[in-house]
């Protein structure tokens, strides 16, 4: 729609969710199609040249069809006592660890980092905020909500990579689902939102409301999108 | 891109009610055959070296990506919750396809790949961006780039 408007010399449109604009993660052959259909243009007499690949990712992949997969990593159940949700984390990422450095053995390598915190003092930070709004950052050259925002990204960074590195768990939906449906962290941050949706800081209540969870999840929740 | 219909309702409205530059005009320009083309990526996903200053929220900066990058040391600083991160966890190359332009370069599809690659944050007016575009664009044309592949995120 933005590139029929903008009229760029040549594009190419692609099916695939946004995130993923090569279609699949760890498939080459899949990526060289969609890279040569689109350097592929350049070969064009005229233009705006605006294009359609029509080839989507294999049926059996598609975002929406991860019937009966759950994720294999065994965790405690969630508590519903809101009080033990902090204690809860810590725990919770004692027995996603293990799964997260078969990840990062797998993949040769991590995108946790962003907060250059050790993730457990990640952790920490999150729940000394949530204990006490008025804590401070850890890094004080860094603000406490942006710290809070890279902190966030890395814990869910963190359980993502170690959910996608399961059989049958490459579907982004079906991590998304898990961490934002039974995981602690997902409790962690839901109720995050309702703390400070209304939050007068501004990017603490950005953060709550537009900053830490997919707009599809709130939209399933049955919560108001902003 | 992405079908609209699979963009969540909240998203798909704010995206559709945007305002979209115009220009006077619609360059196109023919160059060299593809197997002679030097190819640098632009990608809008604010990835960044780990060791650079981390895009901050409405930064319409741009950093740089060397081609010999480990990619353990690229991370991702885009604000934004609404798009997915896992493929780029599982395989950079699902937005950053640095691999597979070498890949074609062995091919002989492309003739070279870039020293030097370069991400801004997307999800700005684009008329922020202008000044990071020039100077982008100006680092290319240095180092001999006449291909630009702009990775959408």
């Amino acid at each position: 729609m933005h590139t029929e408007g903008i009229k760029p010399p040549r594009a190419l449109w692609v099916p695939f969710e946004l995130g993923r604009p090569l279609g699949l993660p760890n498939d080459a052959e899949f990526q060289k199609r969609v890279l040569r259909a689109c350097l592929g243009l350049l070969d064009a007499e005229s233009g705006p040249v605006l294009e359609d690949y029509l080839e989507d990712i294999p049926a059996g992949s598609s975002e929406y069809d991860f019937t009966g997969m759950s994720c294999p990593i065994g965790l405690h159940p969630v508590p519903s006592n809101d009080s033990e949700l902090t204690n809860s984390l810590v725990q919770e990422m004692g027995q996603i660890a293990p799964w997260y450095e078969l990840a990062v053995d797998q993949r040769k390598r991590t995108t946790v980092g962003i907060s250059e915190l050790d993730i457990l003092d990640a952790a920490r930070f999150l729940i000394d905020f949530i204990e006490d709004p008025s804590s401070p950052s850890p890094r004080p050259e860094m603000e406490v909500g942006p710290m809070l925002k890279h902190t966030c990204e890395d814990l869910k960074a963190f359980y993502s990579e170690a959910a996608s590195a399961q059989p049958g768990m490459s579907s982004s939906l079906a991590v998304e689902n898990w961490l934002w449906n039974e995981t602690v962290l997902g409790k962690v941050l839901w109720n995050f939102r309702e703390e400070h949706v209304d939050d007068s800081d501004t990017y603490i209540g950005y953060l709550a409301k537009r900053g830490l969870i997919p707009d599809r999840q709130i939209q399933f929740k049955g919560a108001p999108v902003f | 891109m992405t079908r609209l219909e699979d963009i969540p309702e909240g998203e798909r409205e704010m995206l559709k009610a945007l305002p979209l530059p115009s220009f006077d005009t619609t360059p196109f320009v023919k160059g060299n055959s593809l197997s002679q083309r030097r190819v640098s990526i632009l990608s809008t996903a604010a990835l960044q070296k780990r060791t650079d200053k981390v895009f901050y929220r409405g930064e319409a900066g741009y950093r740089v990506i060397p081609g010999g990058t480990d990619p353990n040391d690229i991370i991702m600083a885009h604000g934004s919750v609404n798009f997915d991160r896992s493929g780029f966890q599982q395989d950079l190359n699902v937005c950053f396809p640095l691999e597979r332009l070498h890949d074609l370069v062995k091919e002989g599809f492309i003739g070279s790949v870039a020293d030097f690659h370069y991400t801004v944050q997307g999800g700005l007016p684009p008329d922020r961006n202008e000044g990071a575009a020039r100077q982008i664009a100006g680092l290319m044309k240095r180092e001999g780039v006449d291909t630009v592949l702009l990775v959408p995120i």
